[in-house]
């Protein structure tokens, strides 16, 4: 590996695998993730709860709880001409890199705001302990963001969090996570538990937002829709393992992998036709004893001995569309069967 | 027609908060006829989960009257009213906190069948155990009769909640939000086989749900009840409803759910709302509560009458909405956000 990224690549996860050390034995929640992200691109990591998104996303900066082990792989992060090696930075320098360089919006955060501190100052803090002291000129700045995910900057700005609603809390958390211009951000089911409309004022928002501030976005996100309306490229990540990784039309229209597949056949649409829909049989994995060979066999209409014994690589066949499954060619044939 | 199974006439339901008073439900009419599939949609906050306690007793109304077989149940007594309480029941949301921890599933789904003195003997109980959890799909029956709720993944969980809402023999169940917490892949095995359950057992599903998709998928054949701040504002027949929506909020709601399916998702126009704040409950806005959002708002209309629920002038169809402008057969016209 040299020491430097292709230039419009941005993040570099390689072959990372995690573990969780617990009295029952090891929980295997990630296991040789690979994956790049380039400057401006939005990746949605999707899955089902316990399937391992969230632990690749608290990796990537470093916030893993006290009992994971990082068993294996590099995470390699560039800007402009420096280039660090995410698992070997000291303590300075992740706070450096830290919400400077990789932001993270954490799951349900909306409710994590100090309650008797306005606006301002959780703004002020966030902004002081990373070196930046000057209050009129975070002011102008957070004025700024707030205005561009559409709230009335100067009485948000002065309010308390118990005066905002959900929605309006989850857009000033979006303005927070750019405050210090960061490269990466990272939302953690970023529209789960709000409602309909709001959801949408979120995508909206989050949409105007990249345009203008043009940085890279990781999501995780149960939501198909979601990643559907938002991402440039999708990972379905099951198992902690990303077992398909392509373009987003590419993994809802073309998809090869028999897992993604299910997913997309058991959620219903608005669309004015009755929906012919199916489970997967069964349910995920114990990661403490997972299943031999392919993770997904257990649940899969196309298994064989095959799958039983050996772990299906993530490999491209077309362009840059990859999955991991034996049985490729049986998923296109079944697909093309049933259309 | 057969008359309905749950009839609910002029339902208010308010709550204490502090001094104030919160009126969660307003004017609720509805009425579901047997083996009927009907959806109640919202948002968070509409009164959808309040509807459905009031539908089960668990909740008694402020004012209104709730039949049950054509009685009210306000006026049902000792045995009448304990035939109420077993023939409708209830499935809630989180099957990690509606099960009791210190249980095991046959202790669970036995409670009730001893309480209601519905099998005789210790042997008949388990064998309706037994015949419960083969109803919904826990099989073989022995990998869990003897487990306890921590050892079961959360569908199947859910499916111990549906079998303890059949123990007694219910002929209406109100499903909170009954998939909402399970994963996505399994979702729609648990819904599909509530559905089967009507067929099988003659069970009437009154579905309460967030997920517009969802509500069209499980009430495709049945009605969906649109619910706004505590009014109902819309119901009919589910395909009218998901193809034609004619209230306002049902409008933009639907123009502003993503869809999973990137082109369609990414085409979709989406209706802009006057504005994004939800009133509070406690100040509900004079008129139509949509009104300072509805982006057809009609001055001098919306601001004065609270609309009722009809079926609008020269429609064709019979979906009910409560939107003046509409019942006057007027010609929307959209504002600019």
């Amino acid at each position: 590996m040299s020491q430097t990224l292709p230039p419009d690549v941005v993040l570099k996860v390689d072959n990372l695998s995690i573990v969780y050390r617990t009295d029952r034995g090891d929980v295997k929640a990630t296991v040789d993730v690979s994956f790049e992200l380039k400057s401006g691109e939005a990746l949605a990591l999707i899955g089902e709860s316990g399937s391992g998104k969230t632990t690749i996303s608290l990796a990537l900066i470093r916030k893993l709880p006290k009992n994971a082990v990082v068993t294996g792989g590099q995470i390699f992060y560039q800007r402009n001409d420096s280039f660090q090696d995410v698992l070997k930075l000291s303590n300075r320098q992740l706070r450096e890199f830290r919400w400077n360089e990789c932001a993270m919006v954490f799951q349900g955060a909306q409710n994590a705001f100090n309650p008797v501190l306005k606006i301002r100052k959780q703004f002020e803090d966030t902004a002081q302990s990373h070196g930046w002291t000057d209050k009129a000129g975070i002011r102008e700045r957070a004025l700024g963001l707030l205005q561009l995910v559409r709230l009335d900057p100067e009485r948000v700005y002065e309010a308390y969090p118990h005066e905002l609603s959900g929605g309006m809390k989850q857009r000033i958390l979006l303005a927070l996570a750019v405050l210090l211009s960061p490269q990466v951000v990272i939302l953690d089911e970023p529209t789960t538990a709000l409602d309909i409309l709001t959801q949408r004022a979120i995508i909206d928002v989050l949409n105007d937002m990249q345009r203008q501030l043009n940085f890279s976005i990781i999501f995780i996100s149960h939501d198909l829709s979601l990643a559907a309306e938002m991402a440039d490229h999708v990972a379905t990540v099951y198992a902690g393992q990303i077992v398909e990784l392509g373009g987003v039309n590419d993994v809802f229209y073309q998809s090869l992998h028999p897992y993604t597949q299910g997913l997309l056949t058991s959620v219903p649409t608005l669309e004015h036709t009755q929906d012919l829909l199916q489970s997967i049989p069964g349910s995920p994995p114990n990661l403490i004893t997972p299943p031999d060979g392919c993770k997904f066999h257990p649940r899969c209409a196309f298994a064989d001995d095959a799958c039983m014994k050996d772990i299906p690589p993530l490999t491209v066949d077309v362009g840059a569309h990859l999955a991991a499954c034996w049985h490729k060619d049986r998923l296109i044939e079944s697909r093309k069967a049933s259309v | 027609m057969s008359s309905p199974i749950i009839e609910l006439k002029h339902v208010y339901r308010s709550f204490k908060s502090g001094r104030q008073i919160v009126p969660v439900l307003q004017d609720i009419n509805i009425s579901v006829n047997p083996l009927e599939f009907l959806c109640l949609v919202g948002e968070s906050g509409c009164g959808k989960t309040t509807t459905g306690k009031i539908i089960c007793g668990l909740l008694p109304p402020s004012a209104g009257i709730v039949n049950f077989e054509g009685a009210d149940i306000a006026s049902l007594r000792g045995e009448e009213y304990r035939r109420f309480r077993r023939r409708v029941q209830i499935i809630h949301q989180d099957p990690y906190a509606s099960l009791n921890p210190t249980q095991t599933i046959s202790e669970m789904l036995s409670y009730p069948l001893f309480r209601h003195k519905l099998a005789s003997n210790r042997r008949g109980v388990l064998q309706r155990v037994r015949e419960l959890l083969d109803l919904v799909d826990l099989s073989p029956v022995e990998d869990f009769i003897d487990k306890y709720p921590h050892q079961l993944s959360g569908g199947q969980r859910q499916r111990v909640s549906i079998a303890r809402a059949l123990t007694t023999e219910p002929s209406v169940i109100v499903a909170d939000e009954a998939v909402s917490m399970v994963d996505v892949s399994i979702r729609i095995g648990l819904l599909q086989m509530m559905m089967d359950l009507r067929d099988r057992l003659g069970v009437t599903i009154v579905f309460i749900t967030h997920d517009l998709a969802l509500a069209k998928y499980f009430a495709w054949d049945g009605r969906i009840g649109v619910m706004y701040l505590g009014r109902l504002v819309e119901i009919g027949h589910t395909q009218q409803i998901i193809r034609e929506p004619q209230h306002p909020y049902t409008k933009v709601l639907l123009s502003a759910i993503p869809e999973p399916d990137p082109e369609k998702t990414r085409s979709k126009q989406h209706i802009q709302l006057r504005s994004e704040d939800i009133p509070r409950l406690t100040e509900l806005p004079r008129g139509c509560s949509f009104h300072p959002r509805c982006p057809w708002y009609v001055d001098q209309v919306c601001d004065r009458d609270v609309p009722e629920l009809a079926i609008p002038l020269n429609s064709a169809s019979d979906v009910e909405v409560a939107c003046l402008p509409l019942q006057q057969g007027r010609e929307l016209e959209l504002h600019d956000a």
